[in-house]
């Protein structure tokens, strides 16, 4: 199996890590990968990681429910099952709209809510009894691991980060993506 | 330190003049229209439309001679009842101008008041962002003072042109304003209007004194007292607030009430202070002013404009949907009348306060650019401009509605103080709150 070697280094405060990862990017080295116990704030602008499109997909799905819970109360109400809602016997979607408008409002929540989630787990290929890509359990609980990717320059590579005031700098072999 | 450029002291003269002009020359106009006026009026607008009628006519006449004696007897009860009612649409031309002016004297106290609840909030959560705004929130609620008490003045001055349960031969008729009376009264009315313009100026003049003297201060006491203040101020306003939106509004309607409607003026007025806050913010930074705030500042207010715009939709759509659901008589009226002739304002302003802003401000980068903050908060401010002109409007002047003259000269004239008053204000202190604990955090605010 081919492996390439990277370097791990890790940290104990994420304002050390921010730091590090200004320098490890201004020698430009590639960042693999950052573990750390919580999100950061404003780790994904310092690593230079494209803007999220989750958003887009959040309103798109919003918007999918909207329309499913009009289709839904039309047929459930008006279509299949005509009713008389609040003693106005009109029939009509339009002016019985005020009565559905608490579901189409949950149903467009529920909709961006969870199939974002969905969207989010499988574009970061996460499933049940996944085995963890985490190289260090400690990045659960409070230090902060950054790999980096190496082209044969492992030792520089390991005597930068170690400047930037890691507790700790590895050379690991790791399986080729 | 900000000066009061002589162009914007002009330019709010102008308006205030221009307003004063046109709203005096509509209410000369309206309270020379006679009965005969009206029915003159009234008279046209039957003959531009008056077909249906006329067939009516024809057919009937083939009818036996009793019929004709009791059509006789019709027609006799019918001029009667046209009588009445020219009498009636005539009232409600008297009633536009008083309208239109409480409405936008209405609107601007609103916004002020919105600024101060707003301002409040920040102390009392110790919030880190927001110090760098203080100032220009100080000086929209400068405004509140002279604005309330012109709300009130103008409810006095109108009295039953506004409030028809100052009226004591409707009072002497009416049992439900009977039952009423001992709260809606002329005496309890003003008592109350002192109690909440009394409370809500001694809060804005102690946290402003407070807010000035940290300035120079190199303790935190005036911090902290500003924080308890805030904090007692916020329970004080919630109760005033609300029983103002019944005794200034809601009162226009005695027979109806809503539990909600203090609520739903309270995001009213919210979004509206945030909305002008924000407004100011980006024209003083346009002219070189609060080089210290930060697209991120600019970002949260438009963050808290978008959201409060879906608050108001939230608490708008309840108040509606249970009054419309349960579809009781005494309480749907309110909305038939809006539904039957306020169809362009109601809708409208629907459009106005929620489909616009949610879209407009949804994506996160569009609240970084000024110009579109500001284009949603003109939209926003029209709408809850709206929004005040259908809570008042249907109860004085019925169908008899138009946005003309009046509306328009009350709003340069209300407009025009505000702006004066509020750039007065803003030119008595230094632009920056530079002795709060939390100006550097918010100075560095990033988001």
């Amino acid at each position: 199996m081919d492996t390439v070697k990277v370097v791990h280094a890790v940290y104990t405060d994420d304002e050390v890590l921010m730091a590090a990862v200004k320098k490890v990017r201004e020698e430009r080295h590639h960042i693999e990968e950052i573990y750390t116990p919580f999100p950061v704030h404003g780790l994904d602008k310092a690593m230079g990681l494209a803007p999220t499109r989750i958003a887009i997909t959040s309103f798109l799905y919003g918007c999918l429910g909207l329309a499913v819970a009009i289709t839904m109360m039309n047929y459930i109400m008006i279509d299949d099952w005509p009713q008389d809602i609040g003693g106005k016997p009109s029939f009509s979607y339009l002016e019985n709209m005020p009565a559905f408008v608490p579901i189409m409002f949950e149903l467009t929540v529920f909709m961006a809510a969870h199939l974002m989630v969905i969207t989010f787990y499988l574009r970061s290929k996460m499933w049940p009894f996944k085995k963890a890509e985490n190289p260090d359990p400690r990045t659960t609980d409070d230090h902060f691991l950054m790999e980096v990717a190496t082209r044969g320059n492992e030792q520089a590579v390991e005597d930068l980060l170690s400047s930037t005031g890691a507790i700790e700098v590895n050379i690991v072999e790791k399986e080729a993506h | 330190m900000y000066t009061f450029s002589k162009r914007l002291k002009i330019f709010s003269i102008v308006l205030m003049v221009l307003g004063a002009i046109g709203w005096g020359s509509s209410y000369m106009s309206s309270h020379n229209t006679t009965i005969e006026d009206v029915k003159e009026m009234l008279a046209a607008e039957e003959a531009s439309h008056g077909g249906g009628d006329h067939s009516a006519a024809v057919a009937s006449e083939s009818h036996s001679d009793e019929a004709d004696h009791g059509e006789a007897h019709d027609a006799e009860e019918a001029a009667h009842h046209d009588d009445k009612h020219a009498e009636h649409v005539m009232h409600q031309i008297h009633n536009r101008p008083y309208s239109a002016l409480y409405v936008a004297a209405f609107f601007f106290m609103m916004i002020a008041l919105g600024s101060l609840a707003f301002y409040a909030v920040q102390y009392a959560s110790q919030s880190g962002w927001s110090p760098v705004l203080f100032r220009v929130m100080e000086a929209i609620t400068y405004y509140l003072l002279p604005g309330a008490l012109i709300v009130v003045a103008i409810a006095l001055w109108a009295g039953d042109h506004l409030f028809i349960w100052m009226d004591p031969e409707v009072v002497a008729e009416d049992k439900i304003i009977q039952n009423k009376s001992g709260f809606l009264n002329r005496t309890g009315f003003i008592i109350r209007a002192v109690i909440f313009i009394g409370g809500w100026s001694l809060y804005r003049y102690f946290s402003r004194k407070f807010s000035l003297a940290q300035d120079s201060s190199d303790n935190t006491s005036n911090f902290k007292k500003n924080f308890r203040i805030s904090a007692a101020f916020l329970v004080f306003y919630l109760i005033s607030e609300s029983m103002m939106s019944w005794d200034w509004i809601m009162s226009v309607d005695p027979h109806w009430f809503s539990t909600l409607f203090g609520w739903y003026v309270f995001a009213s007025m919210f979004v509206s202070g945030i909305t002008v806050i924000a407004l100011i913010t980006i024209y003083l930074k346009s002219k070189g002013h609060l080089e210290f705030v930060n697209d991120s500042h600019i970002h949260d207010l438009a963050k808290f404009m978008f959201g409060i715009s879906i608050f108001w939709t939230y608490l708008w759509f309840s108040q509606f949907m249970l009054i419309w659901y349960a579809n009781i008589p005494e309480e749907v009226t309110y909305f038939a009348t809006r539904f039957e002739y306020y169809k362009l304002p109601f809708f409208g302003m629907l459009a106005l306060n929620f489909i616009f802003p949610f879209l407009i401000l949804m994506n996160s980068d569009y609240k970084r650019v000024n110009w579109f903050v500001v284009m949603a908060g003109i939209v926003i401010l029209i709408g809850h401009y709206l929004d005040v002109f259908n809570m008042i409007m249907p109860a004085t002047v019925g169908e008899n509605w138009f946005v003309g003259l009046p509306e328009i000269s009350a709003v340069l004239l209300f407009g025009g103080l505000f702006i004066f008053l509020v750039f007065f204000a803003l030119s008595k202190a230094p632009l920056k709150a530079k002795g709060n604990p939390f100006i550097h955090e918010s100075e560095i605010f990033h988001y």
